[in-house]
């Protein structure tokens, strides 16, 4: 959903034929995201996650914490500013039909030209800490093999390779140790 | 890869199992191979995405590009509208007359007032081009629904839009450009132009043999492009949208003028001061077979037309931060019960429009020409 609408973003604006249908179609989908990553966001504030496999090095424990809090941080603020942006520029955010979003920030040119800014800004750098954080995930998953993926993946660690974790080292017991 | 990433395909020695990085053996080859796939997936990635904003394919006519070209005919002016850069803002009130409302259950056309920002305005590149009789006159209207919806309208005062396709509306911006050394386009130029463009001479002839009015306030803007209409039946239409002067329409002809380079504006100026202005907005009914995807065709003159209300102007203002200067009359900004057609013109409209806003907006400001305070105080001389 995120790829989608950073691909649908960068190609929009230079659309000639397709710019007004792909807004419609890219300002609901951005505050969908919003709504989805409220919910992530209150679940990660209440649930543990998976340990780190234990090969994985204190450096590329700290890549992966602060790329995933960047990536929280971006998903969070990227539609909170479009919307912002939309609001400056003197325009509802038509979501279905007459139902409209009401604006977040005053109607102001130089306003919306910042958050324009803003806005292109945080779209490449959510895009490159994407790719960065996919980067990551392959060289663990196709390099390195240690089944990092599994932490992420609906299917859970699977239990061979769990009773492999506990047995080098133990799972860690307070969400603070990996989550601070 | 799909095998290799899953290490249970691969065997597991014990002693291997437990090293300190993994449960699967590492060899130095697996892991340049693995390396060279991180990389070539992470290149493509991020090239897709470059792609997918147009970065390597500068011969497709983007957003961008059609507004350098503006740039290029015009010269680029800091902060100012990339067309219809000269203008004055306006505000008044649409009164709806509910006739519109067995057309379209957009709630503007219920019995009632809506305020509105308007902007009059000539047409091209340059915020101080001199007025002249045969300039596109433009009038844009935002109406400020009760609802909170929008509808945002472009008008001009020509019959007929020049171009069908944007493509053409691209080639003709450089095709009729003046050339320095006659202050006329190259005449080799336009007529390949106009023989690639049939519709564009047809649009032409029928904009020059009807002759604009002597003012903005007595003129006709014209919606040219086609919309849908939805009634509360659920029954949807073709529709044109007029609005036509109060005002008797005084014919101009030939090049003869007022004194002044902002004529057109001062007169304007002068009768607003004196009282509102009126205009009826009128909205015309396609039948099947009707053109709704070219603006360069007219319709037949015996459609049906439903007059829904009056535009009143009672108020001109220079432009200013918060005025009509920071709107961006995009045409498909519309409240629901009104819809595009299959014009592309309007699609490109809105894309183009909007990224003439996104460049000007973050561009420095400059005062306006037209100064409504200047020609008040001067009065009506």
């Amino acid at each position: 959903m995120v790829i989608a609408i950073l691909f649908i973003g960068v190609f929009m604006v230079t659309s000639v034929a397709d710019f007004n249908f792909l807004v419609t179609v890219h300002e609901p989908l951005g505050i969908a995201i919003l709504i989805f990553v409220l919910v992530r966001i209150g679940w990660r504030r209440t649930h543990v996650p998976p340990p780190f496999p234990p090969g994985m090095g204190p450096l590329d424990r700290l890549a992966a914490i602060y790329s995933e809090k960047l990536l929280y941080a971006l998903l969070l603020c990227q539609p909170l500013i479009g919307w912002a942006m939309v609001s400056a520029s003197g325009q509802p955010i038509i979501l279905f039909g007459s139902l409209h979003l009401p604006a977040i920030a005053p109607q102001n040119a130089t306003l919306f030209a910042n958050l324009l800014r803003a806005h292109i800004v945080a779209a490449y750098l959510l895009y490159l800490t994407f790719a960065a954080h996919l980067a990551g995930v392959l060289l663990h998953t196709i390099v390195i093999r240690d089944r990092v993926l599994d932490r992420m993946a609906f299917w859970g660690t699977p239990r061979s390779s769990r009773a492999a974790v506990q047995a080098e080292r133990p799972v860690p017991s307070s969400r603070n140790s990996v989550d601070s | 890869m799909e095998d290799e990433s899953d290490p249970s395909a691969m065997p597991v020695e014990p002693s291997v199992a437990r090293s300190r990085i993994g449960p699967t053996p590492v060899t130095r080859r697996s892991m340049l191979g693995g390396l060279a796939a991180v990389g070539g997936i992470s290149v493509v990635n991020l090239g897709a995405f470059l792609w997918a904003g147009g970065w390597f394919t500068p011969d497709n006519l983007t957003t961008s590009r059609f507004v350098d070209r503006f740039e290029q005919v015009f010269g680029k002016h800091d902060g100012f509208r990339r067309n219809h850069a000269k203008g004055v803002s306006a505000t008044g009130v649409f009164t709806s007359n509910g006739a519109g409302t067995s057309l379209c259950r957009a709630a503007v056309f219920e019995p009632g007032a809506t305020p509105v920002t308007a902007r009059f305005s000539i047409s091209g590149g340059m915020p101080t081009a001199a007025d002249a009789n045969a300039t596109v006159r433009g009038l844009g209207v935002l109406f400020h629904m009760s609802n909170g919806e929008q509808w945002r309208t472009a008008m001009v005062n020509t019959p007929v839009f020049t171009d069908s396709v944007p493509q053409g509306f691209y080639e003709r911006l450089l095709a009729t450009a003046p050339v320095p050394a006659t202050g006329r386009p190259d005449p080799v130029k336009l007529a390949a132009f106009l023989s690639k463009y049939p519709e564009t001479a047809r649009a032409m002839a029928l904009i020059n043999q009807t002759p604009p009015s002597t003012g903005l306030y007595n003129s006709p803007f014209h919606g040219l492009n086609a919309f849908r209409f939805t009634n509360s039946a659920g029954t949807t239409m073709p529709v044109r949208w007029t609005v036509m002067p109060e005002d008797p329409f005084q014919p101009v002809m030939g090049t003869a003028h007022p004194p002044g380079r902002d004529y057109l504006f001062r007169a304007l100026i002068n009768k607003v001061a004196q009282g509102p202005v009126r205009w009826r907005f009128l909205v015309t009914i396609g039948q099947p077979g009707d053109p709704t995807n070219d603006a360069t065709t007219p319709w037949p003159a015996n459609r049906r037309q439903v007059e829904v209300g009056t535009l009143t102007i009672d108020s001109l203002q220079t432009e200013a931060p918060g005025n009509a200067r920071d709107i961006n009359f995009d045409p498909l900004v519309l409240p629901e019960g009104i819809a595009a057609s299959d014009d592309p013109l309007l699609a490109a409209r809105s894309a183009v429009y909007a990224q003439s806003y996104q460049r000007r907006t973050g561009e420095p400001q400059q005062p306006s020409e037209v100064n409504v305070a200047t020609v008040e105080a001067a009065g009506g001389r």
